[in-house]
């Protein structure tokens, strides 16, 4: 390009941004008035004789599905019936073994066969586990966070969560792995996985939580079900693509060996991809957590049900507990799973005897966890301490929770409430009034511009279509809604974690103390976030909005100092000798470099921040995650399943603006041609 | 020679990217050039290779990077389908085997070293050496037994319960030489073994690659891009650029009569006195002296001995007739890389 059309370029560029935003100003403002004037309403309010009644008929046909369908053999209730009797034996037994003990009988008459596992045991048990894992560190960190459970009342219903994770994750990582082979061997399967699995990680949990309760009914095993749909598809992926990285050398090791297909699979592909594998099992592990409250409503107990109630009730100090539990095992689960995924190869034990009864001593460690299981239940029955935590020694925190809680309000309400106001009036709810004033049929017509711009023609229809979806459904409003408060936080999130980022990739030290409050930040669960903030704060914009920016500061920090540390520092020699002082070498030369890194980054916030958006429904937000929430409630899987898509088509839409921006940022900066 | 062909490819093609059913339809007669290919939107790797690999002999092909012989040596192991041509193994038409057939032949006829190793990360140097008889179904301890044999052939006895990483690279390789041995295959492909180790490494390697030859007396086909190398363990060498074998001959051969300038440039850097052999410096006349060389012995190992008497030696063919005869001066010139008609 010469210069005169780039510079034509850029100014057209800036003149098509100014008009649109100006545009949508007028006709926000004044588009009630004037479609007044010209007596059109339908201009502002899309009429509701023209919606499609999508959601009734999905409603309809769920409602066909679970009563008449049937795939010759069967019907879909028999279907959805075998698996939940599939999933039901398993998680019983892992039940009753962690948390109610066995039972023989019924109801009143039952009698306690065999107890659950006691409490000393449990801990001997991952500690073992632990050490096994990678040392001592680590089995006293696992030791501690047990038995911290134990000693703050938490173990029961610790141990109920545990039970529903030791059944999600197997069956999660299994189906991972067997579609992921799957995916690699036929590229047909992959090719239907791939839109399968991209939308999944758009559309939020909330929204097919609604079809399981549906068909599956409220309980534990529909909660199992949600979970591992949820933490399935990063097992897919990762699965087919530890495959396929497995070095060609290798494969063609395996056909010269004379392997067949299922050895070559089992026996060179999957051992050799298997560190890639365990980072796969961890982050199982940690989405299955993450899913603990959600999956509370729909039957699932445990500490996600106390979150949940506590929450309910506005019940601070329980709820505080309960989450704090649930971090405290993701915590520990996380350590755990992370060091087997580094392990480097399993513990061998030197063949000394050759006779089975000797071979046990091999193992030191099995030796003692049987041997205490064993003396453990032998005392049980004498002192009942030993198999349930006395609860005299329990201690709890809630008072004092609810105590520092109750001393913030009391001596800053005042400060808090100032910020708060502040913080709404001169900017959410201006920006909530701009967003939510445009009428829908510009909305459209901006919406598609945009994508024509950024994108040409595809990313132009693409828009108009995912839009119109959003509007015949009669969500315009509510669309808007989640617009705002997502873009109001990730414009917050941006504006702190950006600049925290670049210090970060800039001063060590710095660097130390971030990353380890974002590694924090990610290990907790979802809805943690909402209870300190909804007790600070009460319901609301407000609450929902810091909420959203906790939970979705991570990526725009990571990928900002990922992208600053990954500049050539040839450049930045460069920039030096040409005479820079650091802050031009900062504004020169460190931030257009790291640019395309950075709007990946704020890609991957605007994902993080809509999936939170659903969650923060909880806290009385009037956006699409409301609607999902209401859904849920009712039941209603039509509905659910419309505002589900629409918050997924948003995501789509902003990943794909993103996208096409950073591209730009890109050739911009010469990356590509 | 004399003999048997063990391996013969006839007009093998192998062309990368969406090949037409009809493109090489009359490659026999008229084969496509290589802009043909290339217009055609192709990448040809391998074009129209011809090669007959001999019973027990050390065959090498050599080229630089990017001129096919990876591609070519997974042709002949049938590791990629070749797009056109035939292969012919031990009377066998390969490319008719099903896939069946072709994991019996490679589980007891092939076997093959990886430039980098590929060796099984979660194993250790037993069991990766083991692997291709675990396949078999072969006993634990039958296969232990011939595993801990083999890598005792290669020196690395007391390493068997090490993992691969932490062995140096050398070693690993050790271990890739082992495991393809292991099931005493008769066809030998190595591509480019030795290339990722360090240059003094490289050296010893070849020489327990010797070693195990004159042991083991396999068909060996290996890759190499160092002409060095070729020279120092090849029977015959075959030349490839840009997909064809533009020569195949001894090193000698190569060097006395380069096929055209680019061989010729190969060989040019490469000292005479390790490729030339009495024989082909040696003069017609039979002069019976009390000093004595075999024709076929390398000029480098000679010429202490005929530079130090200062006489002229007497050549003899491998059954010990006279056949010519060598001067100091001749050695000399081979020494200095002075050729006989400058
Ligand atoms: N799978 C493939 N698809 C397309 N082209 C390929 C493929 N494999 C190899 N080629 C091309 O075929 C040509 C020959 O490659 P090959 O790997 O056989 O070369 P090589 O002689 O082994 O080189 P090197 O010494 O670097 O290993 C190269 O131009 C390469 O780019
Ligand atoms: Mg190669």
């Amino acid at each position: 390009m010469t210069k005169l059309a780039q510079q034509l370029a850029q100014s057209r560029n800036f003149w098509f941004w100014t008009t649109l935003l100006l545009v949508s100003w007028v006709l926000s403002t004044y588009g009630r008035d004037l479609a007044k004037a010209v007596d059109a309403k339908w201009l502002i309010k899309f009429p509701a004789a023209w919606r499609i009644p999508m959601k009734g008929e999905i409603s309809a046909a769920m409602s066909w599905l679970v009563e008449d369908a049937h795939f010759g053999l069967f019907t879909v209730t028999e279907a959805t019936r075998s698996i939940t009797w599939l999933l039901e034996q398993p998680y019983q037994l892992v039940l009753s073994l962690f948390a109610s003990g066995f039972y023989q009988g019924v109801g009143q008459d039952a009698v306690l066969v065999f107890p659950a596992l006691s409490w000393v045991f449990v801990i001997i048990l991952v500690m073992a586990i632990g050490h096994y894992a990678k040392d001592w560190w680590l089995s006293s960190l696992v030791g501690i966070a047990f038995l911290y459970l134990a000693v703050f009342g938490q173990w029961d219903s610790s141990m109920v969560t545990l039970a529903s994770i030791a059944i999600a994750v197997p069956i999660g990582v299994w189906g991972g792995i067997l579609l992921g082979i799957a995916a690699y061997k036929w590229w047909i399967v992959e090719l239907a996985l791939r839109p399968l699995l991209d939308l999944m990680q758009t559309i939020p949990v909330f929204a097919y939580l609604v079809p399981i309760l549906f068909l599956f009914g409220f309980g534990p095993v529909s909660a199992l079900v949600a979970t591992i749909i949820y933490a399935m598809p990063p097992m897919v992926r990762i699965t087919t693509l530890a495959l396929k990285s497995v070095p060609t050398e290798l494969k063609e090791f395996s056909l010269m060996a004379g392997c067949t297909p299922r050895q070559t699979l089992w026996k060179v592909l999957i051992p050799s991809a298997k560190p890639t594998l365990m980072v796969g099992v961890n982050q199982v592990i940690m989405l299955s957590l993450n899913m603990v409250i959600i999956a509370s409503m729909i039957g699932a107990g445990g500490l996600g049900y106390d979150v949940l109630a506590s929450l309910r009730r506005l019940d601070i100090g329980g709820g505080l507990e309960a989450g704090v539990a649930i971090v405290v095992l993701a915590i520990a689960l996380d350590r755990v799973s992370q060091a087997f995924a580094l392990q480097r190869s399993p513990d061998r034990p030197l063949y000394a005897g050759n006779s089975t009864t000797l071979r046990i001593m091999n193992y030191p460690r099995t030796l003692i966890v049987l041997l205490s299981g064993g003396a453990i239940f032998a005392i049980g029955s004498f002192v009942p301490q030993m198999q349930t935590f006395p609860e005299a020694y329990e201690l709890t925190t809630g008072a004092i929770w609810e105590d520092v809680i109750r001393t913030i309000n009391v001596n800053f309400f005042d400060q808090l409430e100032a910020i708060k106001t502040t913080l709404l009036s001169v900017f959410l709810v201006p920006v909530k009034r701009f967003l939510g004033g445009i009428p829908w049929i510009w909305g459209l017509l901006a919406v598609s511009l945009i994508g024509w711009r950024v994108g040409g023609w595809k990313v132009c229809l693409l828009a108009f279509l995912l839009t119109a979806f959003i509007i015949v459904n009669g969500l315009w409003a509510k669309a808007m809604t989640t617009v705002y408060l997502c873009g109001i936080s990730v414009l917050i999130a941006c504006v702190i974690g950006i600049p925290v980022g670049i210090l970060s990739a800039l001063n060590s030290r710095v660097d130390r103390i971030v990353s380890g409050i974002i590694d924090t930040l990610q290990t907790l669960p979802s809805f943690v976030y909402l209870i300190p903030v909804v007790m600070l704060f009460r319901v609301g914009d407000f609450s929902a909005m810091i909420a959203v920016v906790l939970y979705a500061i991570a990526p725009a920090v990571r990928y900002a100092a990922q992208g600053v540390r990954s500049i050539n520092p040839q450049l930045i020699e460069a920039g030096i000798v040409s005479g820079c002082t650091p802050f031009q070498l900062l504004r020169r030369i460190r931030v257009p470099l790291a640019l395309p890194e950075i709007l990946l980054g704020l890609n991957q916030t605007i994902m993080l921040a809509l999936s939170m958006l659903v969650i923060t429904a909880l806290v009385g937000t009037r956006d699409l995650g409301q609607e999902v929430y209401i859904a849920l409630t009712k039941a209603d899987t039509g509905r659910g399943l419309v505002a589900g898509l629409a918050i997924a088509f948003i995501a789509i839409l902003a990943d794909r603006f993103v996208a096409a921006g950073a591209n730009r940022a890109k050739q911009r900066y010469g990356y590509e041609s | 020679m004399d003999k048997p062909v063990k391996l013969a490819c006839r007009h093998v093609w192998k062309l990368f990217g969406a090949v037409g059913p009809d493109f090489l339809a009359g490659a026999t007669e008229q084969a496509p050039t290589l802009e043909m290919i290339q217009d055609a939107g192709l990448v040809g790797a391998v074009r129209d290779a011809n090669l007959e690999i001999l019973e027990g002999e050390i065959f090498v092909i050599m080229g630089l990077s990017g001129s096919g012989k990876s591609t070519l040596v997974r042709c002949l192991s049938r590791l990629i389908e070749p797009t056109a041509g035939e292969l012919i193994f031990e009377g066998i038409d390969l490319l008719k085997a099903s896939a069946k057939e072709m994991i019996e032949i490679r589980r007891h006829k092939m076997g093959m070293v990886f430039q980098h190793f590929a060796l099984l990360p979660h194993l250790t140097v037993l069991e990766n050496v083991a692997f291709p008889l675990e396949v078999q179904g072969k006993s634990r301890s039958q296969r232990e037994q011939i595993a801990r044999e083999v890598i005792e052939l290669v020196g690395l006895k007391g390493r068997e319960d090490n993992f691969p990483r932490e062995l140096s690279g050398g070693q690993q390789q050790r271990v890739g030489i082992a495991r393809s041995l292991a099931v005493e295959p008769e066809l030998w492909f190595l591509d480019e073994p030795f290339s990722a180790l360090d240059p003094l490494i490289r050296r010893e390697m070849q020489d327990e690659f010797l070693r195990l030859q004159s042991l083991l007396h396999k068909t060996i086909v290996f890759i190499t891009h160092d002409f060095e190398e070729a020279v120092r363990l090849a029977d015959r060498i075959a030349i490839m650029k840009d997909g064809q074998v533009i020569q195949v001959a001894t090193p000698e051969q190569l060097v006395l009569n380069p096929e055209n300038d680019y061989v010729k440039e190969f060989t040019k850097h490469i000292p005479r006195s390790k490729v030339l052999s009495a024989g082909a410096v040696m003069s017609e006349q039979k002069i019976g002296s009390s000093h004595q060389v075999f024709a076929d012995e390398r000029i480098e190992k000679i010429a202490e001995k005929v530079v130090t008497t200062n006489e002229t030696f007497s050549v003899l063919s491998s059954e010990g007739n006279v056949v010519g005869s060598i001067t100091p001066q001749q050695v000399i010139n081979v020494l200095v890389g002075r050729s006989d008609d400058q």
